[in-house]
């Protein structure tokens, strides 16, 4: 009826006003959070967007110019290398640690003596400082004096040039990482495999299925969700990687391992470019959202229905 | 009772006598004003210094009690790694309010930036001043080099020089001796002893040097220095000159042949790691590497390193010379004492004390002919002389431009590149048509 409906409009709307008269008074708590948050996070953006727009030299006066640092970016072949650069490193370094830590968590899933000393042991090199690692791994690189050469020696394998060739400097940076990320995504996946039911794999012997078909269609599908959450946390944490290429090898030989954290921080602190640095960060900043977007889709499509 | 009145004959007197009394005491106050030098002027001060990672700031760590002694002023000092020396003292120089009286920068990395920016106390007024000047410090000892890299282009003193780096060849005698090879004179020489000296089989280069981007183009000015060039005229780039490609061209030959695998991204630490170890008969590179060469417990060639001048090229002779200074920031608010604890960092004794550790060469020549320093140096006589000997063939080994760091990276890669088999003459263009704007940018600005 539509008297009836009328007067249940007016009550709503009543309680609504009533509700919003109750919690102004309240609404003035929100100011210290929403003061603190805007200084740290909404001011520097916006000052970050508004230096790439100036060029901006430390240390000379700064001069609007539009969009020209993000045009200049586009035909700039050496942060053009250093996209693809980022792109090729991110690809490894998400792609190996993901297979192998997925496969370290199967195998201490499993139940075998001295499994929680092998577990430690396996996950200590993701305590330990990046710079530090960094610092140890540069010397087992080199050519002559490095442990690396040596090892291959004794398998009569000819020495490799590692990071100080321009062919296989990301490869070698990839074998950091591994070394450093392979226990870490580990850790995320032999939690999911722990909170598995234990009922579909009963099921699954019963019917008489094999290892292979257990894990793929019960593990693998059960575990997604968790591959996935790594999948995101070591894809930004790949892309966003600097102390293992800047200590190892500085972007080198030449531009060949110099990603778009590198060249960024070249531009800001050893050229001083205030406003070009500036311009990489939004654009760094975007790839990396929109990466997140992705990935995050991905996390809703597998999750468990 | 008598009424007291005050006549104008009495106010005089009185004046008169008050002013006799007083005189002693003003007398007393302006002394500073008006006498000699003193240490102790500028007591109770307190001066903070930023110093970058080194022997020279643990060696003003250690002997800041004896400062405070003989001067009064209580010294802050910070120390942190070049790099991040560098990045904040632009950062706060700019920002107008450095949390630093006095600092050490390197002349070859900073000098320009600071000198267009206005960032440094002007000093030049305070050298001639003999209440501010000790006639003890000496200033006329400093080498004309040092003066010249703490000079503005216009003719302002804003820092004073406190070390220098010549590059010089550190040389295997044994190896040499093996080879029966002689220490070479000239760049052809050096080409033909490398080659000699290069056993691949028994794992030794005949030569090392910097073959990574950036510390490279330091190495490849060493070579210029042969064609008797620079890298720069004025504001024009002059590496692509045919000079500089047949320099470039040597360069890749003496490091692609007669370099170790790998060298393209060697820098100094591993080239000093591969020359400590014996694996590499010659290496060119700064002074400053004797102390570790020398060091039993890190090196084995200890005794039988020899230290020889950089080779002669068809056109020229020279060393090229990096040197560190310190300045005072024009915001600082103890300037004076700041200027007082320079002339301590930079004078004689710390210099000599320097020297004996092995920390690096003075700009002054005093020390490196004081038979008391030379007697008691931690590593051999021969460097010291060696050092002495590239003293007045010093060059600039890189230009006085704002934007230096770009300016190596840019060469550098082309050096890399060359390494990789680029060739020379069409690296070192592209390379110096790609710079040329950078320069010309940052002079107008």
């Amino acid at each position: 009826m539509a008297g009836g409906d009328i007067a249940a409009g007016a009550r709503i709307t009543a309680t609504k006003a009533s509700g919003e008269r109750r919690l102004r008074p309240y609404l003035m708590f929100i100011w210290p959070a929403l003061i603190v948050s805007s200084a740290l996070i909404v001011f520097p953006w916006i000052f970050t967007i508004w230096m790439s727009l100036q060029d901006w030299h430390i240390g000379s006066a700064s001069k609007f110019v539009w969009f020209d640092n993000y045009t200049n970016l586009a035909s700039n072949r050496r942060f053009l290398e250093a996209v693809g650069h980022t792109m090729y490193f991110t690809v490894l370094a998400v792609f190996l640690p993901m297979v192998l830590g997925t496969w370290a968590a199967l195998v201490f899933h499993k139940k075998f003596a001295g499994r929680g000393f092998y577990r430690t042991l396996f996950i200590m090199p993701m305590m330990a400082t990046p710079v530090a690692v960094s610092l140890i791994w540069t010397m087992m690189f080199h050519p002559q004096l490095g442990v690396l050469n040596y090892l291959l020696s004794l398998v009569g394998l000819p020495p490799s040039q590692w990071v100080f060739s321009p062919g296989t400097v990301i490869p070698s940076l990839i074998l950091v990482e591994i070394w450093l990320w392979t226990p870490f995504c580990m850790i995320i996946v032999l939690g999911g495999l722990a909170s598995l039911p234990t009922e579909p794999y009963e099921a699954a012997l019963i019917d008489g299925a094999s290892q292979w078909q257990m894990f793929w269609k019960i593990t693998y599908p059960l575990v997604l969700p968790f591959l996935v959450v790594a999948l995101i946390m070591r894809t930004i944490d790949a892309l966003k990687a600097f102390e293992t290429i800047w200590v190892i090898c500085n972007g080198g030989p030449g531009t060949s391992s110099e990603t778009m954290n590198v060249y960024l921080y070249a531009q800001a602190f050893a050229y001083n470019q205030v406003g070009t640095a500036s311009a990489v960060v939004v654009v760094f900043f975007a790839i990396i959202v929109a990466l997140s977007l992705v990935l995050l889709w991905a996390r809703q499509k597998a999750k468990w229905n | 009772m008598s009424k007291m009145s005050i006549t104008r004959r009495g106010a005089l007197q009185g004046a008169a006598v008050l002013g006799g009394l007083a005189a002693p005491m003003l007398n007393t106050l302006t002394a500073h004003a008006q006498g000699a030098f003193d240490w102790k002027r500028f007591k109770g001060q307190n001066v903070e210094v930023l110093m970058e990672t080194g022997p020279r700031a643990d060696l003003m760590k250690k002997y800041q009690k004896e400062f405070l002694d003989q001067t009064g002023i209580t010294l802050g000092i910070e120390v942190i790694p070049e790099q991040q020396a560098r990045q904040k003292v632009a950062i706060e120089l700019n920002s107008g309010k450095p949390s630093f009286d006095l600092f050490n920068f390197a002349f070859h990395v900073q000098k320009r930036q600071f000198e267009k920016a206005g960032w440094l106390h002007d000093l030049t007024p305070w050298l001639k001043d003999p209440q501010m000047m000790p006639a003890e410090y000496e200033l006329e000892d400093i080498s004309k080099m040092g003066m010249g890299f703490s000079t503005t282009s216009d003719g302002k003193v804003n820092a004073l020089p406190i070390l220098c780096d010549y590059f010089m060849v550190y040389y295997n005698k044994e190896l040499f001796a093996k080879k029966n090879v002689t220490f070479p004179k000239t760049l052809d020489e050096m080409m033909v002893a490398a080659e000699k000296l290069n056993d691949p089989a028994a794992g030794v280069s005949g030569f090392v040097g910097r073959g990574v981007r950036n510390a490279n183009v330091v190495l490849w000015t060493q070579l210029l220095s042969g064609w008797g060039q620079e890298t720069i005229k004025g504001t024009k780039l002059i590496t692509d000159s045919p000079d500089a490609i047949a320099s470039g061209e040597y360069y890749k030959k003496l490091l692609s042949n007669y370099g170790p695998k790998g060298v393209v991204g060697f820098n100094w630490n591993e080239a000093q790691g591969l020359f400590m170890q014996g694996k590499a008969a010659m290496w060119i590179d700064a002074t400053g590497f004797a102390a570790p060469v020398e060091d039993k417990q890190k090196s084995r060639v200890v005794g039988k390193v020899g230290y020889g001048l950089p080779p002669s090229g068809p056109k020229g002779h020279g060393s090229v010379t990096f040197g560190t200074g310190m300045a005072i920031p024009k915001a600082s608010a103890h300037k004076e004492a700041a200027f007082f604890t320079m002339l301590w960092m930079t004078g004689r004794a710390m210099a000599g004390r320097m020297l004996q550790v092995g920390g690096g060469v003075p700009f002054r020549s005093a020390p490196l002919k004081d038979p008391a320093i030379i007697s008691t140096l931690s590593i051999p006589k021969e460097w010291a002389d060696c050092a002495n000997g590239c003293a007045p063939l010093s060059m600039s080994g890189l230009p006085v431009i704002v934007p230096v760091t770009e300016f190596r990276d840019t060469l550098g890669t082309a050096l890399t590149n060359m390494l990789t088999g680029a060739d020379p003459g069409a690296e070192l263009k592209r390379a110096t048509a790609e710079f040329q704007p950078v320069i010309d940018k940052s002079e107008q600005g």
